[in-house]
């Protein structure tokens, strides 16, 4: 038997606490935004995040999926997450409406490391559902604007059908505290109106390598795993050191809290140790991406 | 009381003969569950019936005791769409654990570790706390590397500690329920003598000469590095039948999925914890079907990096305890002993 001593009682951390569907948007075809909102008054005054963190979700009688938070903990009130239509639980959320009663636990995972990023120059760069991840720290930055220097978003998507949060992005790009570039890897028609790139997301480096200073910058990468294989070949180019490069890694998880090793890379577990890791890290970790 | 009476306070001897009258005096402290024989030979823990039953010179039981801690399917909520998920109750009925070997007593010590660290699952200390165990020492045969993986002996993780010295067990207290246990049956238990001591240095010294199975764990860690992409992976993994026996048999894999059951009205139903394994195929497929581990090599090698890289780096030590249980249930005779061998090139590959 094990002394009481050595055992450190705390809620378990297993168990989902009920939350509220208080609002839905269609974003893309198969992507929306859900906004959720705990049912006990005190969780929400507690709840706190970090951007790049993420939630496990729970749809009763379907299981459990890891979602990034997409809002930033500069804006209190709402917990908000952009979900793809893919599978067992993600389909239950999308067929849930206003006023249901989800479970939700967490947050989870390192997040983006805003304190060693102050002072900096950003870089985000997102390709399709990498945004929702990055959205949240787009509006931490914006909100703390004066702690940073330069600041660039790159967004690419495949169509600008698939452009995420496209009234906000709308709105970011007319910003003067923000340098916003798009780009689509096609048009769905000729002539479709389109006032931005169109080719890879590394074709819109050009428009900020000379407005980042890579020796006192850190670029923010999501998306798909080819995504980031260009990325990183440009970002080195440019002179980004190995460990000023945070990617957001994506592994099939089912506890969030180092326990099923679902999520083990190597010897690191993406919702502990992650699911933000610098290049460095990733590198020397084997089957990274 | 004298020095020497203080040194022997937490000692005693237990007489083969009286061992009976000991089985029965633990019932006061929970069920008691120890190693029997079944009829194909196996060994497995289950609830005493009758003592005669009970194999104390067992090699090693089938499943170890990480099942009475970490079942391999828990209830962890019950749900129903108008309630939520709520909890169902915690097992904290007392156990008794009798004839546990350091080998798996270490093994529990390692799984307190990975069910303590980041998050506590209360669980799994809710079992912990309600269980007593009474280790027993053991002869190694040719698939126990226990004494490599530093794990033969254990100063603690156990109530009472039995070692066979000839007609009687030489019996170590390691905590106050231990104490309690030798206090509520006096009559079992005399003191130790001189001759009692040198019987059990003897066995112990008999017992450290008995291993046939070693490996070297000196730099291995850096080795499975710097051979990361040796042919012995690729010829284990095509001989691998993604099973997963090895981890199910394993005491300290800690693998497990989770999910959601429906009842039959197919809105309520349960959240349930089930033993899952590195090795089976699904283990780190993503959306968009991406697996991160797709050939049965890469998956072997997750395995091993886990056990000797990975947490090695993390606590220090290996999180195998060469109870060989891996060896001896492999359908594809794969054996973690060979293996680390042939990756040290210490055999001919
Ligand atoms: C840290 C982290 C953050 C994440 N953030 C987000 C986020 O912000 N938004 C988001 O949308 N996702 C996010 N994901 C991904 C998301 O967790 C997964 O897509 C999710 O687990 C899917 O859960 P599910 O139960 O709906 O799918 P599952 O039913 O578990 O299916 C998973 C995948 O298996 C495949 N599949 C499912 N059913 C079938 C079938 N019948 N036939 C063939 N293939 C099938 C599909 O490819 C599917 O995507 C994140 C993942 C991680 C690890
Ligand atoms: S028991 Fe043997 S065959 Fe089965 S998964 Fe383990 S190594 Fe492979
Ligand atoms: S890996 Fe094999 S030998 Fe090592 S503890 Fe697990 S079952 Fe025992
Ligand atoms: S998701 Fe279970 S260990 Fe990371």
């Amino acid at each position: 038997m094990l002394a009481e001593k050595d055992i450190i009682y705390r809620a378990d951390p297993h168990r989902p606490s009920p939350a509220r569907l208080v609002g839905v948007q269609p974003l893309a075809p198969e992507h929306a935004l859900f906004q959720f909102r705990f049912e006990d008054p005190k969780e929400n005054e507690r709840w706190t995040h970090r951007p790049g963190q993420f939630v496990m979700v729970s749809v009763v009688g379907t299981g459990e999926a890891p979602i990034s938070i997409c809002s930033s903990p500069s804006r209190r009130g709402v917990i908000e997450l952009c979900v793809r239509n893919t599978g067992r639980v993600t389909s239950a959320l999308h067929r849930l409406k206003e006023g249901a009663i989800v479970g939700l636990r967490g947050p989870y995972g390192n997040g983006y490391p805003v304190e060693k990023m102050k002072g900096q120059d950003i870089l985000i760069v997102a390709g399709g559902l990498g945004m929702a991840p990055l959205r949240s720290l787009v509006w931490y930055v914006l909100d703390n604007r004066s702690d940073f220097g330069h600041v660039s978003l790159l967004y690419g998507t495949r169509t600008p059908e698939d452009v995420l949060f496209k009234g906000e992005i709308a709105g970011l790009v007319g910003r003067g505290d923000l340098e916003t570039h798009l780009t689509v890897d096609k048009l769905v028609e000729d002539g479709q109106p389109w006032p931005h790139d169109v080719g890879v997301v590394t074709g819109l480096f050009k428009y900020v390598k000379d407005r980042v200073d890579p020796t006192r910058a850190y670029a923010a990468v999501t998306g798909p795993p080819i995504m980031y294989r260009f990325v990183l070949r440009e970002l080195l180019a440019l002179g980004f050191g190995k460990d000023r490069i945070l990617m957001s890694l994506e592994r099939r998880m089912k506890c969030g809290i180092g326990k099923c090793s679902h999520c083990a890379v190597g010897y690191k577990y993406t919702c502990i140790h992650g699911p933000i890791f610098t290049y460095w890290d990733a590198m020397n970790l084997p089957e990274m991406i | 009381m004298s020095k020497r009476e203080l040194r022997l306070g937490n000692v005693r001897v237990l007489p083969k003969d009286l061992f009976p009258d000991f089985v029965k005096g633990l019932a006061l402290f929970g069920k008691v569950y120890a190693p029997v024989v079944r009829p194909d030979g196996a060994h497995v823990f289950s609830p005493v019936e009758r003592v005669a039953d009970i194999d104390m010179a067992h090699p090693r039981t089938m499943l170890s005791p990480k099942k009475y801690l970490f079942p391999p399917e828990t209830e962890m909520y019950q749900f129903s769409p108008e309630k939520g998920y709520f909890d169902p109750p915690v097992d904290t009925a007392k156990t008794v654990l009798l004839g546990v070997h350091p080998c798996d007593i270490n093994g529990m010590l390692i799984l307190d570790e990975v069910f303590r660290r980041y998050y506590v699952e209360p669980r799994y200390f809710a079992r912990r706390q309600s269980l007593a165990v009474i280790g027993s020492s053991c002869e190694p045969d040719d698939k126990c590397f226990c004494k490599s993986m530093h794990s033969e002996y254990v100063d603690k993780g156990f109530d009472l500690f039995l070692t066979d010295i000839g007609d009687a067990h030489f019996v170590r207290m390691g905590t106050s329920i231990g104490d309690d246990i030798v206090a509520a049956n006096p009559a079992v238990f005399r003191p130790v003598e001189d001759e009692d001591v040198r019987a059990y240095k003897h066995a112990e010294n008999c017992r450290a000469q008995a291993y046939k199975a070693q490996v070297e764990l000196d730099s291995l860690p850096q080795i499975l590095e710097l051979e990361y992409d040796s042919r012995v992976w690729k010829e284990a993994g095509d001989k691998c039948l993604s099973c997963g026996t090895c981890s199910s048999v394993c005491p300290t894999c800690y693998c497990y999925d989770l999910f959601d059951r429906l009842n039959l009205d197919v809105a309520s139903g349960a959240r349930v914890r089930r033993w899952d394994s590195c090795l089976f195929r699904e283990h780190a497929l993503v959306a968009g079907g991406h697996n991160f581990r797709d050939g049965r090599d890469s998956r072997m090698k997750n395995r091993y990096f886990h056990k000797q890289v990975g947490f090695v780096s993390e606590f220090g030590r290996p999180s195998c305890v060469g109870c060989g249980r891996c060896i001896e249930a492999c359908p594809a005779n794969i054996s973690i002993i060979e293996m680390i061998k042939s990756l040290r090139e210490e055999v001919k590959v």
